[in-house]
C-alpha cells in the first residue's frame, strides 16, 4: 500500500465514520442523562427522509438540513415523552420508534413519491470553499464536505460540554443519581429531555449526511447504523473521545471490507467484527464498560 | 371468581386501550389520505376473517409471531429482554433447512430432526447472551442485538457456498421433512399456507403456561424476574436460571422458523423472518407475557399483517407497520401511567 492508497483508505474510513460519530455523540449525551437511546436508528431514518423532503420541496440543501434537525428533534421528543414524562421503559420505546420510522418513512415514500423503494434524486450539501486544501487527493474533497469539519469539532465540543460545563455536570449527575439532582433543586425531567433532544438533533444530522451523500432516500437506508453507533458509544465507555475512537475503528473495518471485496478474504468476518468487539467490551474484556448508574431507570419523585 | 375476573380485566384494559388508540391514530392517517377509515378497517376485518382463505392467511401470518411472542414473554418472565428472537429464528430456519435437505436419515426421523435442529440452533444462539449476562453481568439487550447482526453476517457468508446458483435460497427439503398444511385437515382453509406449525405453537403456549405456573423451575424463573434479590436469597441458582431461560427462549424462537421454512417455502430464504422476531416484542407486550394473552396478540397482529396487504389498494400497506409501532409505544405508555395511577390509589 503506497502513500496515496493510505490516504484514500483514510478518506474512505472518515467518510464512513461521519454518521456513526454524529449519532454516537448524540447517544453519549442522551445516555449520560440516564435515557437509553436505542431510538437512534429511527431518528436517523427520519432525519434522512426529512433532508430529502426539504431538499426536494424547498429546493435548498441547507433547508433540507434544517428539516432533518427538526425531524430528529421531533422523533427524540416522542422518545422523551414516552420514557421521561410517562416513565415507560426506554429500550422498548427505542425499538418501537425504530419500527415506527421503518413503517412511516415507507408510508411517506409511497404517498409522496409513489415508490416503495426510493425517492427521486435531490441536491446534496454543497462543498465548502477550502481553496488549495480541497486539492489534496482523497482527503481534500472530504474536508470540504460541510459535516466533516462539524464532526471534527463536535467530538471535543461534546467532551467539553459533558465534563467542563455546569450543564454537563448536572446531566451526568442526573444519569448517575437522579434523586441527588432533584434534592439540589434541578429538574431531572428537564435535564433528561435536553439530553435526548440533543441526541435527536445529532442523529438527525447523521441521517441528513447519509441522504446528502447518496442524493436520495432509499427504504431502510440507515441499515443498522444506529445500532452500530450505540455499540461504538458502549465500546467507548459512554465517553465522547472513546466513542469517536470506536467509530473510527468500526469505520476502518467497513472500509477494509469494501477494499477487500472480491479478494477472497472472508469479508463476513470483518462485517461481524464491530458486533463481536462490542460484546467483548460489554463482558469486560476490553476494560470495564460501566454505564451511568441510573441508565434506563425512569425517575419517579414519589419513590425517590 | 369476581375478584379473578377483576384481575383479568385490570391486565387486559391497558393493552386494549393502546390498541384502540393506535387504531384511532391510524384512522386519522387514513382520513388524511382521503379514504374512509371505517371502510378500510371494514375491508381489513372482512378479508382477514371473512373467508376460509383469509382466516388461513391470518393464521399463517400469526404463526411465527406466536413463537416469537412466547420466546420474548418467557425471557420477560425471567426479567430478561430478548431482542434476539429475530436472529434465533433466522439461524433456526437455516439449520432446519439444511437438515431437511441434506441429513441422511430415515424419512420418519427427518421432520423431528429438522425441528430439533431449529430448536438447537436457536437455543445455542440464545444461550450466548444468557451466559454473558450470568457470568459477566453484560446487559443482554445490546448483546442480543449484536447476535442478530452476527447471525445475518454468518448466514450471508455460508450462503455463498450453500445457496442454489443465482438465488438467495437453500436447496429444497426432502418431502419427509415437510410440515403438512392445515387445509389437509380443514378443507375450509383451502389454498392458504397455514400449516401444522401453528398447532405446534399452540401446544407450546399451553406447555409454557404449565411450566411457568405449575412447575418449580417455572416458579423460580418468575421469582427471578420479579425480584432477583429474593430469588438469590431463596436459593435459586440465578445464573443458571438466566441461561436456562435464554436457551429456552432461543429454542422457541428457533422453532418459529418451521412454519415458513418447513411448512410453506420448503427452503431457507434470505431475510425470511422479515422482522417477525422483533414483532415478538410487541406480541409479548400486548399479551402481557401470558401464554393466552400472547396467543391472542399474535392472532391480532397476524390479522393486521395480512389485512395490510389486502387494503393496499386504498392505503399503503405500510400503514400496518405504523400501527404496530404505535401499539408498542401506546402500550408501554399506558402500562406506566396505569401503574402510577394504581400506586396513587393505594397510597
Amino acid at each position: 500500500m503506497n502513500a496515496l492508497d493510505a490516504l484514500l483508505f483514510a478518506a474512505a474510513t472518515l467518510r464512513i465514520t461521519v454518521p456513526y460519530a454524529l449519532a454516537a455523540m448524540g447517544a453519549a449525551l442522551g445516555e449520560r442523562g440516564g435515557v437509553v437511546c436505542l431510538a437512534l436508528e429511527g431518528i436517523m431514518l427520519h432525519g434522512a427522509l426529512a433532508y430529502v423532503l426539504g431538499a426536494w420541496f424547498l429546493g435548498d440543501p441547507w433547508l433540507g438540513l434544517l428539516c432533518a434537525i427538526a425531524a430528529g428533534a421531533a422523533t427524540a421528543a416522542l422518545h422523551a415523552l414516552v420514557t421521561v414524562t410517562f416513565r415507560a421503559d426506554a429500550i422498548t420505546s427505542g425499538i418501537g420508534i425504530n419500527l415506527l420510522a421503518a413503517g412511516l418513512t415507507r408510508f411517506v415514500l409511497v404517498t409522496v413519491f409513489h415508490s416503495s423503494s426510493n425517492s427521486p434524486r435531490v441536491v446534496g450539501l454543497p462543498d465548502l470553499p477550502l481553496g488549495p486544501v480541497a486539492q489534496v487527493p482523497g482527503l481534500g474533497p472530504l474536508l470540504a464536505t460541510p459535516l466533516v469539519p462539524i464532526v471534527l469539532v463536535l467530538v471535543p465540543a461534546t467532551t467539553w460540554l459533558l465534563f467542563r460545563t455546569p450543564f454537563g455536570l448536572r446531566l451526568r449527575a442526573t444519569g448517575e443519581r437522579p434523586e441527588a439532582s432533584a434534592a439540589l433543586g434541578l429538574s431531572v425531567a428537564g435535564l433528561r429531555w435536553s439530553g435526548v433532544l440533543l441526541c435527536g438533533v445529532l442523529a438527525g444530522l447523521a441521517g441528513a449526511w447519509l441522504a446528502s451523500e447518496q442524493h436520495s432516500f432509499t427504504d431502510g437506508m440507515t441499515g443498522g447504523r444506529g445500532y452500530i453507533a450505540i455499540a461504538a458509544m458502549i465500546v467507548g465507555k459512554w465517553h465522547p473521545a472513546g466513542a469517536a475512537a470506536a467509530c473510527l475503528l468500526f469505520g476502518a473495518t467497513e472500509a477494509a471490507q469494501i477494499a477487500l471485496q472480491g479478494s477472497g478474504f472472508p469479508s463476513a468476518l470483518l462485517q461481524a467484527l464491530p458486533y463481536a468487539v462490542t460484546m467483548l467490551a460489554l463482558a469486560g474484556f476490553i476494560g470495564r464498560a460501566t454505564p451511568p448508574r441510573a441508565l434506563g431507570t425512569p425517575y419517579d419523585p414519589e419513590r425517590g | 371468581m369476581n375478584a379473578r375476573l377483576d384481575a383479568v380485566w385490570r391486565q387486559a384494559l391497558p393493552p386494549l386501550a393502546a390498541v384502540a388508540l393506535a387504531l384511532v391514530a391510524g384512522g386519522v392517517l387514513i382520513a388524511a389520505l382521503g379514504e374512509s377509515p371505517l371502510e378500510v378497517y371494514g375491508l381489513l376485518v372482512s378479508q382477514a376473517f371473512g373467508t376460509g382463505y383469509g382466516v388461513g392467511q391470518t393464521l399463517f401470518k400469526a404463526t411465527p409471531l406466536l413463537f416469537a411472542g412466547l420466546s420474548v414473554a418467557l425471557a420477560f418472565r425471567a426479567g430478561l429482554f430478548n431482542v434476539g428472537a429475530e436472529g434465533q429464528m433466522y439461524l433456526g430456519g437455516f439449520a432446519a433447512a439444511l437438515v431437511g435437505a441434506y441429513a441422511p436419515l430415515p424419512p420418519v426421523l427427518l421432520l423431528p430432526a429438522a425441528l430439533l435442529a431449529a430448536a438447537a440452533a436457536g437455543a445455542a444462539w440464545g444461550a450466548v447472551p444468557g451466559v454473558l449476562k450470568a457470568r459477566f453481568g453484560a446487559h443482554e439487550v445490546i448483546n442480543t442485538i449484536m447476535m442478530n447482526f452476527i447471525a445475518f453476517a454468518l448466514v450471508a457468508w455460508w450462503g455463498r457456498t450453500l445457496f442454489m446458483p443465482a438465488t438467495v435460497r437453500t436447496a429444497e427439503i426432502a418431502p419427509a421433512a415437510v410440515v403438512p398444511r392445515l387445509d389437509v385437515l380443514v378443507p375450509w382453509l383451502r389454498g392458504s399456507p397455514a400449516n401444522l406449525a401453528l398447532v405446534l405453537g399452540l401446544l407450546l403456549a399451553w406447555a409454557l403456561g404449565v411450566w411457568l405456573f405449575r412447575t418449580r423451575a417455572g416458579y423460580e424463573t418468575r421469582v427471578l424476574g420479579l425480584n432477583p434479590g429474593a430469588a438469590e436469597y431463596a436459593g435459586v441458582r440465578t445464573g443458571l436460571a438466566q441461561v436456562q431461560a435464554f436457551a429456552l427462549a432461543g429454542a422457541i424462537a428457533g422453532l418459529g422458523s418451521a412454519s415458513f421454512v418447513l411448512g410453506y417455502k420448503h427452503w431457507f430464504e434470505l431475510d425470511f423472518t422479515a422482522g417477525a422476531g422483533f414483532m415478538g416484542i410487541a406480541v409479548a407486550l400486548i399479551g402481557r407475557s401470558h401464554p393466552l394473552g400472547v396467543t391472542l396478540a399474535a392472532l391480532f397482529f397476524g390479522a393486521l399483517a395480512y389485512g395490510g396487504l389486502v387494503v393496499n389498494r386504498h392505503v399503503p400497506a405500510d400503514l400496518v407497520n405504523v400501527l404496530r409501532a404505535l401499539v408498542i409505544l401506546f402500550a408501554i405508555s399506558a402500562y406506566a401511567l396505569f401503574e402510577r395511577a394504581a400506586r396513587r390509589r393505594r397510597a
